[in-house]
């Protein structure tokens, strides 16, 4: 096994491209999935931003819903930015008729909770485990976590709103990193990654 | 518990307009005229919805000056969906926009479809929250919208004819163009500016990154799941589909097979799939029966 950590990235739709250029830049190896065959072959996974209620029919139809939801479950380390947290949710507080989520932190979230397009915004972001200066936070038709379970764990608010969260193997912000240039969130995960393939190898 | 930062937040940055189109990519977006029209295309799985009273193909069709929608349309349509909705201004109608963001739309199409409200200027998209799209034919057009302030450009193509010869056309010459930049050294680029009419900086800035600052999407005559594909093979990072669903027989199929063939574009047996038994597609135009003053692409400088 090599040292270099394979990281895909849900390539259904969204903002692939970022995510994969932050991560070879957090010294990973980073791959687009689309296919049941091309998850099982990485080490963690990032669901990138988009439109959640595309990227979950898309999953559902092509098959990847239920791999998704085996691999989580097993403990494959997974982040998920904007859309990608709404994956990550165990519930979604006002999910449009048929939304499914891949699950795995216990959190509701809401979707477009700080508003339509004119209300995007961009702010300073104190991130627990991200060293150094507060992340510039993007925030764009942004989800808010609206309450977290026992074993999840808040990383970062915003205006007394959950805008970061890590339970276990799992991440989800409700902002953007892959679009700053700055990829010390990216590194955090690829940290995780790294650690839970130390674990499984022992 | 972590420190919550309670500094003002900046709306309407570059980033965060540019950031929204980036959201976009790998998806559909589709026109649509009514709520019902919308929450199919949402089921169907539109990253987007662009809200106008007529399809391009009945524009066409009905002629005249073709405006802004109604904005009880528009409010209506933002009712109907959770997803992003799009808005049609004229180039140059300023004040169109301005009502558009006082709608609460999530973009501006300032668009070559409608009846073009100034020959000279089009509007200044750096006076708005709202971000924009704008469409050309080829780089020169693209960076002086972006230039304006555009946050996305689709390619136009001839929209309404159900035809996907321009669409090719012009997402071929924007990105033929760009590689032609690709190769220049610095002393070149100040003539490649001058040529295509675009500021230097730009010019500069697409030829460092092998791509425009902003997403590119390809629009203007996509009908089928196969046209869709065909746009992302030559490039383009995501589509819109104007007339090409709700003219056509099964459009809740029709939307659903375009959107599989745009995340599958390079899986030929995805799309056979995606194909099969759609019922009737939208009849098209040819494009070159099409009169110079019925070719919306022409509109737009």
């Amino acid at each position: 096994m090599s040292d270099t950590p394979v990281i895909g990235v849900l390539a259904l739709q969204g903002d692939v491209r970022e995510h994969l250029v932050a991560l070879a830049a957090a010294d990973a190896v980073a791959r687009p999935v689309r296919r049941p065959e091309e998850l099982a072959e990485v080490d963690g996974l990032v669901i990138p931003g988009g439109e959640s209620t595309t990227i979950s029919k898309l999953a559902v139809l092509f098959g990847l819903m239920e791999p998704l939801r085996a691999r989580v479950r097993d403990g494959m380390p997974v982040y998920g930015t904007c859309a990608g947290m709404i994956m990550l949710a165990d519930k979604i507080l006002d999910p449009r008729s048929g939304q499914e989520t891949v699950g795995g932190i216990d959190m509701i979230v809401r979707r477009n909770a700080f508003g339509r397009q004119n209300e995007s915004f961009e702010a300073a972001v104190a991130v627990e485990g991200v060293d150094g200066d507060p992340v510039e936070g993007v925030f764009i038709r942004a989800p808010w976590v609206e309450s977290v379970g026992a074993a999840a764990e808040v990383l970062a608010e915003h205006d007394g709103h959950i805008v970061a969260v890590r339970q276990g193997t799992a991440l989800a912000t409700s902002f953007h990193p892959e679009l700053t240039g700055d990829h010390r969130v990216h590194a955090l995960f690829v940290d995780m990654v790294r650690a839970n393939r130390t674990a499984e190898s022992l | 518990m972590p420190i919550s930062e309670n500094q003002a937040p900046e709306t309407g940055t570059a980033r965060v307009k540019r950031g929204m189109a980036e959201q976009l990519k790998g998806g559909v977006i589709m026109d649509v005229v009514t709520p019902e029209q919308a929450k199919i295309a949402e089921d169907a799985g539109a990253v987007a919805v662009m809200a106008l009273e007529r399809v391009p193909a009945d524009i066409r069709k009905d002629g005249g000056v073709a405006r802004m929608s109604d904005p009880d349309m528009i409010e209506g349509i933002i009712e109907a969906v959770s997803i992003p909705v799009m808005a049609k201004s004229r180039i140059g109608h300023f004040v169109e926009a301005q009502v558009l963001q006082s709608l609460g739309v999530d973009y501006i199409d300032e668009s070559e479809v409608l009846t073009p409200a100034d020959e000279v200027n089009h509007s200044d998209k750096f006076a708005f929250t709202t971000p924009f799209v704008c469409g050309a034919t080829n780089l020169g057009e693209a960076l002086r919208r972006i230039a304006e302030g555009a946050a996305m450009i689709r390619s136009k193509g001839e929209a309404g004819t159900g035809n996907v010869v321009e669409a090719v056309r012009h997402l071929r010459q924007i990105k033929n163009e760009i590689a032609r930049l690709r190769g220049y050294d610095n002393n070149e680029l100040y003539a490649a500016a001058k040529e295509l009419r675009a500021p230097y900086e730009l010019v500069k800035e697409v030829s460092e990154l092998g791509k425009l600052p902003v997403v590119l999407f390809s629009a203007g005559g996509v009908a089928t799941p196969a046209d869709a594909a065909l746009m992302r093979q030559l490039g383009a990072e995501g589509v819109f589909v104007g007339s090409g669903i709700f003219k056509s027989g099964d459009p809740a199929k029709r939307a659903a097979a375009i959107v599989k063939a745009t995340t599958f574009y390079d899986d030929p047996k995805i799309i056979a799939d995606a194909s099969r038994n759609l019922g009737e597609a939208m009849v098209g135009i040819n494009c070159d029966t099409l009169p110079e003053a019925e070719r919306y692409a022409n509109r737009g400088w």
